[in-house]
């Protein structure tokens, strides 16, 4: 893989969105598709530093939503406010483990294995390793993949606090944890989404040059 | 890229001056710092919101939960239990429990917590909101202000809410009876208060009652006033008939106390709180006079005291002085028999102006008065007798009364306690006179006297047979003869039978001739020569007369 011939090397750049490949005329300009229109970039302008900046944001509002409830629950047998750990624990012991399983991967498996994830591909960019590439690519992929799953526990707080209200015998209601939750998986889907992943390939230019 | 080196060219422009592209810190970072920042405020706002961290011990742990079970005061939430351990010797259980900022003054050192479950009384239910969102941690705040972070909790709650306008008095009682926490406190059967405590003095003899009485009804307790128990039915059977008598259903199931104050005294000042009071058994013996000092008599019978009991009245001349709280049964070695020995305590004092005449003569000193009375009554004939309160029941009371004809008894002023002589009960005298009856009927020569009938009926039915035999025939005869008699004699005075037509005759006969005597008589009055000259009848007068005669004819 390493001596395939680079767009940059030959003076063309391919467009992100419908993947038009255009001739790099005057690099100080800014340049767009001709096909879409997209401004085209050789490479995501500050890649690393963005990608880093939402992944420290998520991470630190990924405190709050795992320790403050996320939902309220009150009914005839007494209300309470749960978290999504306590929620994930309470399902288990009620029995339904498959539920607390899918909850636990959902709302704490996968923004830990984005987190993870993304942390080791910044620093290997970073580091210029060349080693693993493609393995790191298909975890990038991975990670866009899973991004979206993480809205599973807000559509499920969403969705009983606004079908569980019969007053008295029961009602549900959202807490500031779920939009802490919320905040956390839409920082790390634009975290996945600022981080570019051609960079794991530059490695080798950067020691061809 | 923009660093072109141009310096070859002497009259070219001056290549401008190039700087290294600075590397500027990204915006992008405003994201987050941002969000380190509602961390941050979050944080410092539970850092404030935090109250203090009280542990609480409590002898269980029922009903209790981490996280969910919640620490109230007047039903709002100050705090939740954060962990449940036990103490080092296993002895209790720890609740720790985190308060809220704005609880912080509550935790004072006399502050009060217990666990509200539900609780069920008779008259009262309380804690049934936890019957379904489970238990929580009641407090109550104190009046000190000084902080604490240790509390033993209450098992149960407490009876009175901190702050809460009244008196709390104490009650002496024998015997708590059905009396229960929480039972109500009547005055005139309004309910004025309730049982707030109770509990066994120290000694064991008797109980402590503390009641709280709530303002303003407070100021009618008085120094004077007496408490008695209200519990249950009182049933009364008098002269005017059954009656039936409670302060309210509530304290026929759950005991209650009432109280109430002599009308003589009502004016007295209010009693302070905390003033100690008796608890008297009912509103009779509540409100009779003070009974005064209790005294010992013992009184020996020489017969069965079935039906007595401990606690039955001891009367004198028909007013109860007094109980009977013991009976014993004694062996006479010399007589060979076995006496009762009974005890009674008795309150000379019921006896009322009686007492207060006869101990007017007699010496200051209880005791040695109390004896010289029973002296004097005893030298004029005061006899202990068992008598029948009850046909039916049997039950036996002990009359104290003058018995005449009683033979002197021996009575002595010095023993102790004072034994007073006894005659034999009614029942007793009856049972011995019943016994010398029964002895002479049994002396009765029944069989002899059987015999004698035997014989006597026999020849009663020998005599019958003979009557039946001849004398009856005959009779028949006769009465068939005094028939046939009874039939002539009806036969002769007949309508129609010639007997009664000569009567008749010969009565028609006699009345002419009468009225001949008559006409005889008048002429002799008019004419009294007549007797000498003979009749001179007028022809006129004649016919007259005649005529007469015809119609009478």
């Amino acid at each position: 893989m390493t001596d395939l011939v680079r767009a940059a090397a030959v003076g063309v750049i391919a467009c992100r969105t419908c993947g038009l490949v255009s001739s790099r005329a005057l690099a100080q300009h800014r340049e767009r598709c001709t096909r879409c229109g997209t401004v085209l970039r050789s490479r995501l302008p500050q890649s690393t530093q963005n990608t880093l900046a939402w992944l420290v944001a998520g991470l630190i509002l990924y405190v709050p939503a795992n320790v403050l409830p996320v939902m309220y629950t009150s009914g005839v047998g007494g209300a309470q406010e749960s978290t999504i750990l306590s929620g994930v624990v309470s399902f288990w012991r009620a029995g339904s483990w498959d539920i607390a399983l899918l909850i636990f991967v959902a709302s704490v498996a996968v923004p830990a294995t984005k987190f993870l994830a993304l942390g080791l591909l910044l620093w290997t960019v970073r580091r210029r390793r060349q080693w693993g590439r493609e393995p790191r690519a298909k975890l990038y992929r991975m990670v866009e993949f899973i991004g979206y799953w993480s809205m599973l526990d807000v559509v499920v707080v969403a969705l009983t606090s606004a079908l569980l209200q019969f007053k008295a015998l029961g009602t549900a209601e959202a807490r500031l944890g779920i939009v802490f939750f919320c905040a956390v998986v839409v920082t790390t889907m634009i975290a996945a989404m600022s981080f570019d992943p051609r960079l794991i390939w530059d490695a080798t230019v950067a020691d061809a040059r | 890229m923009l660093d072109d080196p141009g310096a070859s060219h002497d009259r070219s422009p001056p290549t401008p001056r190039v700087e290294a592209k600075r590397r500027s810190v990204s915006l992008i970072w405003i994201v987050p710092i941002t969000a380190a920042l509602v961390g941050m405020v979050l944080l410092i706002n539970a850092w404030r919101a935090a109250g203090p961290r009280i542990t609480i011990s409590f002898q269980t742990a029922e009903g209790l939960e981490v996280g969910k079970t919640l620490v109230k005061y007047r039903n709002v939430t100050i705090g939740h239990v954060t962990a449940i351990s036990l103490s080092a010797d296993h002895a209790r259980v720890l609740v720790t429990a985190d308060l809220v900022k704005s609880a912080e003054d509550l935790a004072t050192s006399d502050a009060r917590f217990w666990v509200v479950r539900p609780r069920f009384g008779i008259g009262w239910v309380s804690g049934l909101d936890t019957l379904v969102s489970g238990a929580f941690i009641g407090a109550e705040a104190g009046a000190s202000k000084a902080r604490s972070r240790q509390f033993i909790g209450l098992e149960n709650p407490p009876p009175l809410t901190h702050g809460l306008q009244g008196k709390t008095f104490v009650l002496h009682t024998d015997q708590l009876g059905s009396i229960n926490l929480g039972a109500p406190v009547y005055f005139r059967r309004f309910q004025v208060g309730r049982v707030v405590d109770q509990q066994l003095e120290a000694d064991g003899r008797g109980g402590r009652l503390v009641v709280f009485i709530d303002a303003p009804n407070d100021r009618f307790v008085t120094r004077a006033t007496r408490f008695w128990n209200a519990s249950g039915i009182d049933v009364t059977l008098g002269a005017d008939g059954l009656k039936l008598k409670t302060e309210s259903l509530a304290s026929v199931l759950a005991g209650g106390v009432a109280f109430e104050t002599a009308p003589a005294v009502r004016d007295s000042p209010p009693a302070p709180p905390g003033a100690r009071f008796t608890l008297f058994k009912d509103e009779a013996a509540a409100m009779a006079p003070p009974d005064g000092e209790p005294h010992y008599v013992r009184m020996r019978f020489e017969q069965s005291l079935r039906g007595l009991t401990i606690g039955a009245p001891v009367e004198f001349i028909g007013v109860n002085i007094g109980s009977v709280s013991s009976i014993d049964l004694d062996y006479d070695a010399r007589e060979q028999s076995f006496p009762v020995i009974v005890t009674a305590l008795i309150y000379p004092h019921r006896m009322g102006r009686a007492y207060d005449t006869l101990t007017q003569q007699g010496a200051t000193e209880s005791d040695a008065k109390m004896a010289r009375l029973v002296g004097q009554l005893v030298a004029r004939g005061l006899r202990a007798q068992p008598r029948t309160g009850n046909l039916l029941t049997g039950q036996l009371y002990i009359a104290l009364d003058f018995i005449p004809g009683e033979r002197k008894a021996r009575f002595s002023v010095d023993s102790q306690p004072l034994e007073i002589p006894t005659a034999r009960g009614s029942i007793g005298e009856l049972q011995t006179q019943l016994a010398s009856v029964v002895k002479k009927v049994n002396a009765l020569p029944l069989r002899d006297i059987a015999a004698h009938l035997d014989r006597d009926l026999e020849s009663l039915q020998g005599s019958l047979v003979q009557l039946n035999g001849e004398v009856l025939p005959a009779a028949k005869s006769t009465l068939g003869a005094l028939q046939n008699t009874l039939g002539v004699v009806d036969r002769t005075l007949a309508e129609d039978s010639p007997w009664r037509e000569n009567l008749n005759e010969t009565l028609t006969e006699a009345r002419r001739s009468l009225r001949s005597v008559r006409s005889l008589s008048e002429y002799l009055n008019r004419h009294p020569e007549g007797l000498i000259r003979g009749r001179r009848v007028p022809q006129l007068e004649l016919e007259a007369s005649r005529r007469t005669e015809d119609g009478a004819q």
